[in-house]
């Protein structure tokens, strides 16, 4: 397991034809198919199939907001890819 | 100005146009490339995420998906040819498409029937031309492509493939396109799209780590429903910016020869021309020299 004591997550949001994103964050809130999931480091490995609507990433001090459709969120050892179609900083 | 020397500088004169042509169309290729490049690179994050997460649901559970499963009887293979839309560019299309007649053979020789998805204009010209039938075309945009269009192109595919064998459905389908390997070489590539192989660079998960307990929402079934299509499309798209890439590519060599020939034809007929004019003066010479003497002759 990399470092579990890392309070850190790398995440990247990308879409289709870019990475739209990529940084640290303390925190990552997105709605899947069933629901409102949020996440933060140290979480167990995790794919789910996101559903309309927005993804909030906090970083230190700031909220990043992006829009992902049609797409789905993974997380791995404290990486966090959201992946869509179409997706855009909001 | 004699008749021959007049034929020459003609010709001079076309190949220099030509060849302005050429130089004009090399460049611009050659400024497509890059950009054209540059968007495989940026699509790359994606391709990756996605190949990743297919990977995951592969490695940390064993189900069985309609796309993934082998079918038992192969009744009907789908072979989709991605081309360009315009030609000179050496032979990009024709090694793609005799690239595929290869693998219709092939298929044929295993019993299977095939129907073809054409992408780019010059496939179907192709088909056209030898009166064949194709179910589906793409035109327009293989220079630029878009990702609407490969999802378009994936959703059809995927469609076909999950319709039963009876309806007309396929159980196999092929893909054919340009891979971009450098500027200098581009190779026609052959890869079965569906049902899924084993996926490219499956991230094997070190030894001495437990295999993480993955968590799947809604479900492992549903994440596939969702992600396999996703894969499709980017695999489609993938092939579809290589493709790109590689007739930009193409047609810079193509060109940048053909400016070296016009260069080549100008010096030869430059010789040419030179040696016409020198011996139509030398002509003249003895012409006047002959005629010269013949009237001093006739004056003693």
């Amino acid at each position: 397991m990399a470092e579990l004591g890392a309070h850190e997550l790398q995440v990247s949001v990308v879409s289709a034809d870019q990475e739209v994103w990529s940084g640290t964050a303390s925190m990552v809130v997105a709605r899947t198919v069933e629901g409102e999931i949020g996440i933060l480091p140290g979480h167990q490995p995790l794919l789910a199939i996101l559903a309309a609507g927005e993804v909030r990433i906090t970083t230190e001090g700031s909220r990043l907001i992006a829009n992902a459709e049609d797409g789905f969120l993974s997380v791995d050892h404290d990486t966090v890819t959201v992946v869509a179609r179409n997706a855009e900083l909001a | 100005m004699g008749a021959q020397l007049r034929v020459y500088r003609q010709r001079i004169k076309s190949a220099q146009t030509t060849k302005k042509i050429t130089r004009a169309m090399e460049l611009i290729s050659a400024s497509r490339i890059q950009k054209a490049l540059g968007r495989v690179q940026a699509s790359t994050p994606y391709a990756r995420a996605v190949t990743r997460a297919v990977s995951a649901v592969a490695t940390y559970s064993n189900v069985d998906h309609i796309l993934t499963t082998e079918r038992e009887k192969v009744e009907r293979a789908a072979i989709v040819i991605f081309s360009s839309d315009r030609g000179l560019a050496g032979a990009f299309n024709s090694n793609v498409l005799r690239e595929s007649e290869e693998l219709a053979t092939l298929l044929r020789s295993q019993g299977k029937e095939i129907v073809y998805y054409l992408v780019g204009r010059k496939s179907i010209g192709y088909f056209a031309f030898r009166r064949r039938e194709s179910l589906q075309n793409w035109v327009g945009g293989t220079d630029a492509p878009e990702f609407a269009t490969a999802q378009e192109i994936g959703e059809v595919l995927v469609a076909k493939f999950i319709q039963p064998a009876e309806e007309g459905g396929v159980q196999e389908i092929h893909v054919v396109y340009n891979r971009f390997v450098s500027m200098l070489t581009q190779t026609p590539e052959v890869v079965r799209l569906l049902p899924l192989e084993v996926v490219e660079g499956i991230e094997e998960p070190e030894n001495k780590e437990l295999l993480p307990l993955y968590e799947f929402e809604p479900d492992v079934a549903g994440v596939l429903d969702a992600l396999l299509p996703v894969y499709i499309e980017s695999r489609i798209f993938n092939a579809m910016l290589q493709s790109a890439a590689s007739k930009h590519a193409a047609t810079q060599r193509a060109m940048k020869s053909a400016s070296d020939n016009a260069d080549k034809l100008i010096t030869d007929y430059t010789r040419l021309a030179n040696n016409a004019r020198q011996s139509e003066i030398t002509q003249q010479i003895s012409e006047i020299v002959g005629g010269a003497d013949a009237l001093s002759g006739s004056k003693r």
